[in-house]
């Protein structure tokens, strides 16, 4: 009997000791992870929470279903918030595809200086969108700009006056913004153009293609996996734009340039209508999963398929 | 297409490169020269020209001398700000993912998969979902409106990328070095220090790159948690143009612009190679 009673605390000791002298390894590994995964999946359902109750100036708790969701989708602010995404979401990704495909290319050409034109395509990315904003609010603004310079120049008809046409407001923020992040797009074009398998176009200029037939019919058919991957990234991008607008047109002239983003904010920090702007917020994550999960469904199915083959 | 022979379509490609250069180029060189020109000359003709006369003292007024709301200490206190948030957070965050990312790719605990894969989704979340909740934490913590909730948030935040920088990279570290290892009696920590720190550099450097330059450029959170003499440098910018666009002060907002542009410009120059391999990095998820 003692036997078991001394054996007993034997074989569990070393195992409470282990954990004990294991102990810094474990809270190493686990509670920067936990903080990190803990913040996102419980900020994610508190803001779920607040869009359901009726919280103004403070959190408070109360429920009051789908009224601050019904409230923001037909608020004009919304309207034109979502109307304005859809047009600067696909304007921007098609035009910055387009550059930086056509960048891609061009630099693909064996060309002299390619390491200092790539520097030069890329290095609006390490610049901040605040910066970025300013600086095209400066060159767009119509009494200081290219507008200004070309009537100084004697030119005096000329108009190009976006930044303040509350119509053409909103293509300012798509020239900035394809300035700004087309280098990307063109970065992951031409890593794709030189894994292009070089027996492949080898075999196209033998059967007699020229260049561009080459590249229409032979090389950009294997890009699409990289567009598809950049037309998400931009997208991401796009959805949750807010400092560039802030710093470009603050969501004007009068509110023609609102994004979302801006909405969100405005609602949270400006009209003090946290529900709202918690719905508001969790609107813009569902249009971010309409983008995404299509993208991961896709992403699924490629890796089955590579795993497979 | 890729011969040397066909002089005329060689010409229009390197016509073509140098507009697009030029384009991409134009921006900077107009603020750079507009922060040598005096506000008066800027004033009576465009944002666009060549300075008449060099002024300097433009950078002298935007680093210490211009006013936002009531101070006039220019943008130094602001940068100052930036430097105390973005060099602790990108430290912090690239420490502690490094060792993430060497727990998931080789260590292996239970678990491993699920945390990791619920961290990535850092990468996805918008910033708007989780505004409220952090200035919610920030007031009980006492730690609005100061740079050490920037840091705290930044470091948190980033850890999700950062982990996924590092996982992906250590994951390629065959697994027989680290069995070894144990073999050999090697523990946690040792091995981190021995085996896989050493090899790290590369990544190191691409980690500490990318969280710094999306730490510094941020803004959001800059202009919500923190107020007046507490502010980020993006958000003092906004906040001097929104000060001074009665008495305009182009040259000295456009030194403003520049000098708050500089750290992250210089990084780009300085590691370049590093800087697009954060790029692809973070887009290939």
């Amino acid at each position: 009997m003692t036997g078991t009673g001394a054996a007993a605390p034997r074989t569990g000791w070393p195992a409470i000791s282990g954990v004990v002298r294991r102990l810094p390894e474990y809270l190493t590994i686990w509670v920067p992870l936990l903080l990190s995964a803990a913040h996102l999946v419980s900020f994610s359902l508190w803001t779920i929470w607040i869009s359901f109750t009726p919280s103004t100036l403070v959190p408070v708790s109360g429920w009051v279903g789908l009224r601050n969701y019904t409230a923001v989708l037909a608020s004009r602010n919304w309207k034109i918030a979502f109307d304005n995404l859809l047009l600067f979401g696909s304007a921007f990704v098609l035009l910055s595809l387009v550059t930086g495909l056509i960048l891609a290319i061009l630099l693909d050409q064996r060309i002299r200086g390619e390491n200092v034109l790539r520097s030069i395509f890329l290095y609006p990315l390490a610049v901040s969108f605040v910066v970025t904003g300013t600086v095209w609010s400066w060159l767009l603004n119509p009494g200081l700009g290219i507008q200004k310079l070309v009537h100084d120049l004697g030119w005096t008809s000329f108009r190009f006056d976006w930044l303040v046409d509350r119509d053409m407001a909103i293509w300012t923020i798509v020239i900035a913004a394809i300035w700004q992040s087309s280098g990307f797009a063109m970065a992951l074009f031409l890593a794709g153009l030189r894994s292009v398998d070089a027996d492949i176009i080898k075999a196209a200029q033998i059967d007699g293609a020229g260049p561009i037939r080459t590249y229409w019919h032979v090389i950009l058919p294997t890009l699409w996996p990289i567009t598809i991957t950049v037309v998400v990234v931009q997208l991401q991008f796009a959805i949750s734009a807010f400092d560039l607008v802030r710093a470009l047109t603050n969501g004007g002239p009068g509110i023609a340039t609102q994004l979302p983003a801006l909405v969100v904010y405005d609602l949270m920090f400006q009209r003090s209508q946290l529900g709202r702007g918690a719905a508001a917020a969790v609107l813009m994550l569902l249009i971010l999963l309409a983008v995404l999960l299509p993208y991961a469904a896709w992403r699924y199915v490629q890796r089955r398929r590579a795993t497979h083959a | 297409m890729r011969d040397r022979t066909f002089a005329p379509s060689r010409i229009l490609i390197y016509l073509l490169v140098s507009l697009f250069a030029a384009a991409y180029l134009a921006p900077l060189a107009v603020v750079v020269l507009n922060s040598l020109r005096t506000n008066q000359e800027i004033a009576q003709a465009s944002m666009i020209g060549w300075p008449k006369q060099w002024a300097w003292s433009n950078y002298l007024a935007a680093w210490s001398g211009f006013c936002v709301a009531e101070t006039c200490a220019g943008i130094r206190p602001y940068m100052l700000n930036s430097a105390l948030v973005t060099i602790p957070a990108t430290i912090f965050s690239t420490m502690l993912g490094a060792i993430a990312g060497y727990a998931v790719s080789l260590w292996r605990f239970r678990g491993d998969n699920w945390i990791y894969g619920i961290v990535t989704l850092g990468l996805f979340l918008p910033q708007q979902m989780r505004l409220l909740p952090w200035t919610i934490v920030l007031r009980d913590t006492g730690l609005i409106n100061t740079l050490t909730g920037l840091v705290l948030i930044h470091t948190i935040q980033g850890l999700s990328f950062t982990t996924l920088f590092c996982r992906n990279y250590y994951i390629a570290i065959p697994h027989e070095l680290i069995r070894a290892a144990r073999i050999d009696g090697a523990g946690f920590f040792r091995i981190f220090w021995r085996i896989i720190l050493p090899l790290s550099a590369p990544i190191l450097i691409v980690t500490v790159i990318w969280q710094f330059t999306h730490i510094w450029n941020e803004f959001l959170y800059g202009v919500t948690f923190t107020t007046g003499q507490q502010q980020p440098v993006t958000a003092a910018l906004i906040a001097l143009s929104a000060a001074i666009a009665d008495i305009p002060q182009h040259g000295v907002q456009s030194a403003a612009v520049i000098i708050a542009a500089l750290p992250t410009l210089l990084i780009y120059l300085l590691g370049g190679r590093y800087f697009v391999r954060g790029l692809t990095a973070g887009a290939v998820k």
